[in-house]
């Protein structure tokens, strides 16, 4: 396992945000954290990333606690984000890579994340879809093991976002763990291994995208996709 | 242009603004220091615009109608008289602008000083020549004397006080208030996804923004000297100590209030609060000499005010850096202090 989760919590002030959850992430799967706003998946995710202390719980990495050097070895792409306004897309991947010690080569991280012809424009100055690659492209500078997306699709055309999803199934085959957040239910079955469904801070369903589907789905209910699952799950009601 | 869309976020943006209870609670209270500063250094009934030295006199309590001065002199509004036990202690704070002008409390002739690049001291003397008695001779009564020695002029005074004015809002909104817009737009929280540490990234941050402020200064310096002719009597590499010393200790108190929180119009407050009284109390524009002692006594622990007394001891009186050493070590310590706070305090995300 690359990751052991065990009784984490996280309360702020009189909200209990993640309630004791617990699962384990198994090395070079792309495992999906699903669930409404407000689920405690990003939350989650940032104290798996050592962004946030949790409350109370323990994390392993790859059967140990995490040290600083944790961070040498995992990449994050946040779900919000902005990078200095008038750094060229060159020099934040060169500054960024200078805080790594053993960083991949600009030039393989400028072709996976097809950022060859954008290199000398502001951060000011591109397009969504493109820092949505450049976040993807400083999350991968040194890579990692373990590579965090939280919502790396949200905003993104359908273009940019099917690129996004060629460049995320890359990584995966080259043996690397992603932790993947997304609302998109169509992006966790097409791009998920192992999932698990939050709400109000709880686990409420683990597992592949097949075994979910043949577990919530009703006999005879349309469409038989996750998306079904998961509305069976927390409810059609608008939550605010 | 749309209008609706315009007052809409105008109206959110107020709303914004009054919900912010820190932002809020400052723009208030702000104004009110301020004004309560200046009515403590310039508490007087007759707001003192001219400083007029007068010696030799042992007590500060001496009552103005008691001086030997010119009745309509003494009258006269505006004019604030700071007492020197002698002669050589008044022409000291004259050579320092301290004073605007220097009068012997004697019979006649009454003998005066004033240094001839100072406008307050071309006013000053105007208006003491022109309270003598109507129709005395005034070449019989009074008299100018030359000061003895290299007369500072008033720029080469206030040059530096600028210079190390410019630096402090460089210093803390250049660190303190971008390193709280990081913090909220969330660049900081994708540097602390890195292995950089937060002591890294502060001393970073220190290193470039003094870098910056030595470069700017140094341009600033080697431009207005081209113009005016600076002259200093000690060396511009115990200047550059100095100021170096001085960016230090105002960048980690800019650190240190950046250290924590995401509120830009708190962040802005803050450095209001610190810039401001350090403008009106570092003899940046003018001297303290005459306020009240505690006043003198809050500025001398302001970072500002022991820079400029360093950089214009050297600038003016060619002192070395062995002359400025308490200035130096008090500014390291400040440097210290807040350095170690920030780092302990720093928060990449809250």
């Amino acid at each position: 396992m690359i990751l052991e989760i065990d009784g984490l919590v996280k309360r702020y002030k009189g909200i209990t945000a993640v309630d004791g959850i617990s699962f384990s992430i198994r090395e070079g799967i792309c495992f999906g954290l699903l669930g409404q706003n407000g689920a405690g998946k990003t939350t989650t995710v940032e104290m798996l990333e050592d962004i946030i202390t949790p409350t109370s719980g323990t994390i392993l990495f790859k059967g140990r606690k995490r040290d600083r050097a944790f961070r040498e070895k995992i990449g994050i792409q946040f779900q919000h984000t902005e990078l200095l306004a008038f750094l060229t897309v060159d020099e934040t991947l060169k500054t960024f890579s200078r805080f790594y010690k053993h960083p991949l080569p600009l030039a393989e991280i400028k072709q996976l994340c097809m950022l060859d012809t954008i290199g000398k424009q502001m951060n000011n100055k591109i397009s969504g879809g493109q820092k949505q690659r450049l976040l993807l492209g400083l999350a991968l500078l040194n890579a990692p093991d373990l590579l965090f997306l939280d919502e790396p699709s949200t905003g993104l055309d359908p273009q940019a976002r099917q690129h996004m999803w060629k460049i995320i199934k890359g990584v995966k085959q080259q043996g690397k763990t992603i932790v993947l957040t997304t609302h998109y239910m169509e992006e966790a079955q097409t791009l998920c291994d192992e999932i698990i469904i939050m709400d109000h801070g709880k686990i409420i369903a683990q597992g592949s995208p097949t075994e979910l589907i043949d577990q919530y789905c009703g006999e005879g209910q349309e469409p038989q996709n996750l998306e079904t699952v998961f509305l069976n799950l927390t409810g059609r009601n608008l939550r605010e | 242009m749309n209008l609706k869309r315009m007052w809409a976020v105008f109206v959110s943006r107020n709303h914004e603004f009054f919900r912010d209870r820190a932002a809020f609670g400052w723009n208030f209270l702000f104004p009110f220091l301020i004004v309560a500063g200046f009515a403590v250094v310039f508490g007087n009934e007759n707001q003192a615009q001219f400083k007029v030295g007068v010696f030799p006199l042992a007590s500060q309590e001496t009552a103005i109608q008691d001086l030997d001065l010119p009745q309509g002199f003494k009258e006269t509004k505006y004019l604030d008289f700071v007492f020197f036990s002698d002669l050589d202690q008044g022409l000291d704070r004259l050579k320092h602008h301290k004073i605007d002008m220097l009068v012997e409390n004697a019979s006649q002739p009454w003998r005066y000083w004033i240094s001839d690049s100072s406008p307050k001291g071309y006013v000053a003397e105007k208006i003491f020549r022109e309270s003598a008695m109507p129709g005395a001779p005034l070449a019989k009564i009074m008299k100018k004397e030359k000061i003895h020695g290299t007369q500072i002029r008033y720029i080469d005074w206030l040059f530096p006080g600028i210079l190390g004015m410019n630096m402090m809002f460089s210093a803390l909104y250049g660190v303190g208030f971008v390193i709280v817009r990081y913090r909220k737009n969330g660049v900081l929280k994708r540097l602390k996804a890195t292995p950089l540490t937060a002591f890294e990234y502060l001393t970073a941050q220190m290193l470039s923004r003094v870098f910056l402020l030595l470069f700017t200064v140094g341009m600033v310096w080697i431009g207005c000297d081209l113009t005016f002719s600076f002259h200093t009597e000690g060396s511009l590499l115990d200047v550059a100590v100095v100021f170096a010393m001085g960016s230090i200790s105002l960048v980690s108190l800019g650190l240190l209030v950046a250290s924590r929180g995401t509120s830009e119009e708190f962040a802005n407050g803050v450095i209001n609060f610190i810039s401001w009284p350090m403008m009106f109390l570092s003899e940046v524009w003018f001297s303290l000499e005459g306020a009240p002692e505690w006043v003198q006594t809050i500025a001398g622990v302001l970072p500002l005010t022991r820079m400029l007394s360093g950089v214009r001891r050297i600038v003016n009186d060619g002192a070395v850096l062995a002359d400025v050493m308490p200035d130096l070590l008090f500014l390291g310590a400040v440097s210290l202090v807040c350095l170690s706070l920030a780092s302990w305090f720093f928060s990449w995300t809250e």
